[in-house]
């Protein structure tokens, strides 16, 4: 079987925080943010598996990290996937979730 | 209603005291996720999109004011001032913080609830006809057995890791409201002969491959029903498949071996079991029976009933709709919509839940039932009370008049909240209850039971609905798939694919041309959806939705 191998689209290291249970990014500076837009862009494959090893390392912070694929837009990186949308919104039923505290650009 | 014995309190304070530790475990770093989640699962905490969920059991649908207070007390202090009531008979909290969890589990404990086996493969739940003890067509309450199952199912050793999760509902009329066709164990409790037993049903589900359960034993009498359970359970524990978790359920195991085959694999254990078994059941049955014994029925005059009824039209058209017959002469069995047009399905807030518990007590024997529709019902009413209750609920956003109709639809979190949903059900709900609304069909269209879930799991029963709604991910973008035909009741069936999907943007559409065939093909008002859709099948119906659909697009 022959493997083709896709260009690597840009991700970020996502994953719901411990004790609040939201939803989280991994910045550059190896912070978590609660804001999509500013969380690290990772544009390379080897990069992104340090990446996630490094989130995998934070059990006290991270639940369930993994790499959600972004595209990137003029104020950073946009969600390429509506249930990642969701993620960084809220619910659509009421204005409850990320959406509450702050909006999102 | 069943009291918790000092048996059952004791049980319940270690186990709250057990996961309290183990959450301090679990943030202290002494706990990994892996080790951490199954533990957290047994006592119905979910990670889902956004936050945690937790899932409180509500056996068997039944509660009673001071537990719904305290349903309220939950969703205000540690949530976002409402609660989600599910097609299970459960609520589920939609924003704890995992360090409050603890805390609310003691809360629940303090008036006899929990979230023990509301998730994981495990003996969930026992669900029950949500009419059970006050419904006219009644043989006989199934709640005590209900309790009895709950108490045998609870914490026992050998079924915490069954080869996936095991449903067990059970109803005490011929017409079924509980939807035990759809469960692994659908118990239908009967007479025969003088004596009282039950129908027993194995293999019903939903899910990725819904089946209709399966007759396995034509009566099993009262006696025999846990060491019977016991046999299922135990062949399911046996035989059932563990190589693939979409293949474990025990329908999957019927489907494959064979009904006759299972029955003689239940048969040769069950001879096993009911020797194992002590006649002790019978007597916490008898027990168990006391708690469930039926109110002390007043006889009042029914005057500001019926002048009510014929001088207000607006109390007139929600009796007409949310009122059921109930065995006690003068009274009723109110419904309490929880789908107001542009509502979500399920969804009270912490005042209304305070408001149905004030009015329980005042006019329903201190009794609440939750039922897998979605609703919240009072038992048992004298219709009497009818209008100052209609007047409560009125001014609580709760006297929506539309039980059994168009915008009275069974939806699942979906993907505004659920970890494994593939698409929204929520919104879709919402737009067509609101377009109904508009229209002012809604009456005119009669019964009509639209069911939606968000993804193949089926939490919303689309399968068993007049009109089933399934949202699917399609290449990254929603899609909803319709079903038609399918029936939840004693004639339960799987609904029939119409065919391709339709978008977010399509789908009320769509159903509104599916409603609007109907009302054009039936024979008369009096004929409903489902009887018009059996007479003419599938066809004039796919036509109304595609061809009008190539049509518009023309």
């Amino acid at each position: 079987m022959s493997r083709v191998s896709r260009p690597f689209t840009p991700k970020v290291v996502t994953a719901n925080d411990l004790l609040e249970g939201d939803v989280i990014y991994l910045t550059e500076d190896d912070t978590w943010t609660r804001r999509l837009a500013s969380a690290e862009v990772i544009e390379d494959e080897a990069h992104a598996q340090l990446r996630l090893l490094h989130a995998e390392r934070q059990p006290a912070v991270a639940v369930g990290p993994y790499l959600a694929d972004v595209s990137m837009g003029p104020n950073g990186p946009e969600p390429t996937h509506f249930r990642e949308d969701f993620r960084r919104t809220g619910p659509s039923n009421y204005h409850h979730g990320k959406q509450e505290v702050s909006t999102h650009v | 209603m069943y009291k918790y014995s000092e048996f059952d309190d004791a049980f319940l304070a270690q186990r709250n005291a057990q996961f309290r530790a183990q959450v301090e475990r679990r943030i202290a770093g002494n706990l990994t996720e892996d080790e951490f989640k199954p533990l957290r699962l047994m006592n119905g905490l979910y990670l889902q999109l956004h936050a945690y969920m937790l899932r409180v059991a509500i056996p068997y649908g039944t509660l009673n004011s001071v537990q719904m207070r305290q349903l309220a007390l939950l969703a205000q202090k540690w949530d976002k001032g409402y609660g989600h009531f599910t097609t299970r008979q459960n609520i589920q909290y939609n924003w704890p913080k995992l360090r409050d969890v603890p805390d609310m589990l003691d809360s629940l404990a303090e008036v006899g609830m929990h979230a023990i086996q509301t998730s994981g493969n495990t003996i969930r739940n026992v669900t029950a006809d949500h009419f059970a003890g006050a419904a006219a067509d009644e043989y006989l309450d199934p709640r005590p057995y209900a309790e009895l199952v709950r108490q045998w199912s609870t914490d026992h050793p050998e079924y915490q890791f069954l080869g996936r999760k095991f449903k067990v509902a059970v109803s005490g009329s011929t017409h079924d409201r509980a939807v035990i066709r759809a469960h692994d164990i659908g118990l239908q409790v009967v007479e025969k002969d003088g004596r009282t037993g039950f129908t027993v049903l194995v293999g019903g589900g939903l899910g990725r491959t819904p089946m209709i359960g399966k007759v396995i034993r034509e009566f099993l009498p009262e006696h025999d029903l846990l060491p019977y359970l016991e046999a299922v359970l135990s062949v399911y524990n046996t035989f059932g498949r563990r190589d693939n978790k979409y293949k474990a359920r025990i329908k999957i195991l019927v489907h494959e071996t064979g009904i006759d085959e299972i029955r003689a694999r239940v048969e040769e254990r069950f001879v096993e079991t009911r020797a194992e078994f002590s006649d002790a059941a019978m007597d916490v049955l008898a027990e168990i029976r006391e708690h469930f014994a039926a109110p002390a029925f007043s006889r009042r005059s029914l005057a500001p009933f019926e002048s009510a009824y014929t001088n207000d039209p607006v109390f007139r058209s929600w009796v007409d709709t949310n009122i059921a017959e109930h065995k006690a002469d003068g009274h009723a069995i109110v419904t309490i919509s929880l789908k107001a047009p542009g509502a979500t399905p399920g969804d009270a807030t912490a005042a209304q839940m305070r408001l149905m518990a004030d009015l329980a007590e005042a006019y329903s024997h201190d009794e609440l039932r939750i039922s897998h529709e979605q609703n919240v019902i009072l038992p048992h009413v004298h219709k009497a009370d009818l209008p100052a209750i209609h007047a409560a609920l009125k001014d609580g956003g709760l006297a929506t008049a539309n039980i059994g109709l168009i915008s009275d639809i069974i939806a699942c979190p979906g993907m505004d909240y659920c970890a494994l949903a593939t698409a929204r059900s929520i919104p879709i709900a919402q737009e067509i209850a609101t377009r109904f609304d508009e229209l002012k069909l809604e009456h005119d269209i009669g019964e009509l039971k639209i069911k939606i879930s968000g993804c193949i799991n089926a939490c919303g029963h689309h399968h068993v609905a007049h009109i089933g709604i399934l949202g699917l991910d399609r290449a990254g973008v929603e899609n909803y798939q319709i079903t038609l035909g399918g029936e939840a009741d004693e004639n339960a069936a799987i609904g029939t694919r119409t065919g391709p999907g339709f978008s977010a943007d399509e789908i009320v559409p769509a159903i509104e041309r599916i409603v609007d065939a109907y009302l054009t093909l039936r024979k008369g008002p009096a004929e409903t959806f489902l009887q018009t859709y059996k007479r003419l099948g599938m066809d004039p119906f796919k036509a109304a939705l595609y061809e009008e659909a190539k049509a518009d697009a023309a």
